[in-house]
């Protein structure tokens, strides 16, 4: 029996879920005081997570290495060549927080790549378009920022969630403004309107002290759900060619 | 290669010469003939437009495959070497033209039958004129529609219909460069 494939499903988008959920929580990890070491085991397990289940997609799995082959111009390779170096990094700052700040950088590497591999992806509209770039680190930023809130609930990680939302917002703005695919269309209202309960609930949090807690962790769920739709959307419905157009008709007998 | 889209007829000729040449599992097309219809009655036209690997002069899939498995040899064929690919898919993503697909495992898509090219190139044989060098779908094509052949030698077959046509490629916007060239019209 053949198997035959012609585009990337599901494992291929949890890779950009939980890579860039992972990635993002690393980068807010540098971010929170008092510093722990959790959130970057907890990142490290994401991007761990994302990387197995994309490994489940490829067709020939013991051939896995040949992914660094092409660091010159393939993102996929440079991505993995990041997680390379981010993993034991991670694993010094989870031991160390020292090692935090590093880990970090690196984290946004990771999630530069991932970035970068949609946009290398010519054949598709709605991946090409430069906007894609800061759409995926913010949304990564912002996934980061709600696992965070969830960790380790403080004032501070509810803070840097309500601006990587506002970021977020911003980036999917700018990325709208130039792909108009129907297919994004649920996904992305979810996201616009995720993103504003999710400011309101971490607003009403710092008026109403005692709700602070609940109503960022809540902020923090709707705001993952909302980007994990739109991620997952994006990769596996949203992945349309521009298909076939003829700038010319052929001309046949009498002009 | 060049493809005359005034002696099109849409027969498939090429599509199922390439699926013998080349074996391709069920539900893969190396060579598709598309058939388009454009305007609003009375005024519509149509068209047949052969399509598959463009085997682009810059190609998207060869610069994102992670594992230097799509390479494009010096007489400009994009080649894969099903020995070295892990089957990720990203060239298939990263194509404009739908011409990859994964089956079994690895990537494929059309090849211009090299190793008939080779074998032809090996015996002093012509791609493009001697049918033993040249793909299987520009052999087989029954209205003389598909050409192939040296598009940098003025003195080819191919250059010698370049100039005597005007043609376009596909998407050229996207800059990959593609190589199948399509001729509408005669030269002004």
């Amino acid at each position: 029996m053949t198997s035959l494939q012609r585009y990337w499903d599901a494992r291929a988008a949890l890779n950009f879920i939980l890579g860039g959920s992972g990635a993002g929580l690393i980068i807010a990890a540098a971010f929170i005081h008092p510093a722990s070491p959790w959130p970057v085991a907890a990142g490290l397990a994401f991007i761990a997570t994302g990387l197995f289940a994309v490994w489940l997609e490829t067709g020939r799995k013991l051939r896995a290495l040949h992914v660094l082959f092409n660091p010159f111009t393939s993102w996929m390779t440079r991505e993995a060549f990041a997680a390379l170096v981010l993993f034991p990094v991670g694993l010094g700052a989870f031991l160390t927080l020292k090692f935090l700040p590093v880990a970090a950088v690196l984290a946004l590497v990771f999630l530069w790549c991932q970035a970068r591999i949609l946009r290398a992806s010519r054949g598709i509209p709605a991946w090409r378009v430069a906007q894609v770039v800061p759409l995926i680190i913010a949304a990564g930023f912002a996934e980061g920022a709600s696992l965070a809130v969830v960790l380790v609930q403080t004032p501070l990680a509810a803070a840097l969630l309500a601006i990587a939302l506002i970021a977020r917002l911003i980036a999917w703005s700018a990325y709208r403004g130039e792909v108009k695919s129907e297919a994004l269309e649920g996904a992305g209202r979810a996201l616009q309107l995720g993103a504003i309960a999710a400011l309101v609930l971490i607003g009403a949090g710092f008026y109403f002290t005692q709700a602070a807690l609940p109503a960022a962790v809540l902020a923090g769920v709707v705001t993952l759900a909302s980007g994990w739709w739109l991620k997952f959307t994006l990769v596996t419905r949203a992945a349309f060619t521009q298909g076939f157009s003829l700038p010319r008709q052929p001309v046949r007998g009498t002009r | 290669m060049v493809a005359d889209l005034r002696r099109c007829v849409g027969c498939q000729t090429c599509t199922a010469a390439c699926k013998q040449a080349n074996g391709t599992p069920p539900g893969v097309q190396w060579r598709r003939v598309l058939d388009l219809e454009t305007g609003e009655y009375p005024e519509v036209k149509r068209a047949f437009v052969p399509v598959g690997c463009m085997h682009c002069d810059d190609p998207p899939c060869m610069h994102v495959c992670p594992s230097t498995a799509t390479r494009k040899r010096p007489d400009g064929i994009v080649t894969i070497d099903y020995d070295l690919c892990i089957g990720c898919g990203y060239c298939m993503v990263a194509c404009p033209y739908e011409a990859r697909a994964k089956v079994d495992g690895v990537a494929t898509k059309c090849t211009f039958c090299v190793d008939r090219i080779d074998a032809g190139l090996a015996n002093g044989l012509k791609p493009g004129v001697d049918p033993e060098a040249t793909p299987a779908c520009v052999n087989s094509c029954i209205a003389k529609a598909l050409h192939f052949g040296d598009a940098d030698d003025p003195q080819s077959n191919l250059s010698g219909l370049l100039a005597e046509n005007q043609s376009f490629r596909l998407s050229e916007d996207l800059e990959t460069g593609p190589n199948i060239f399509y001729l509408w019209d005669k030269a002004l």
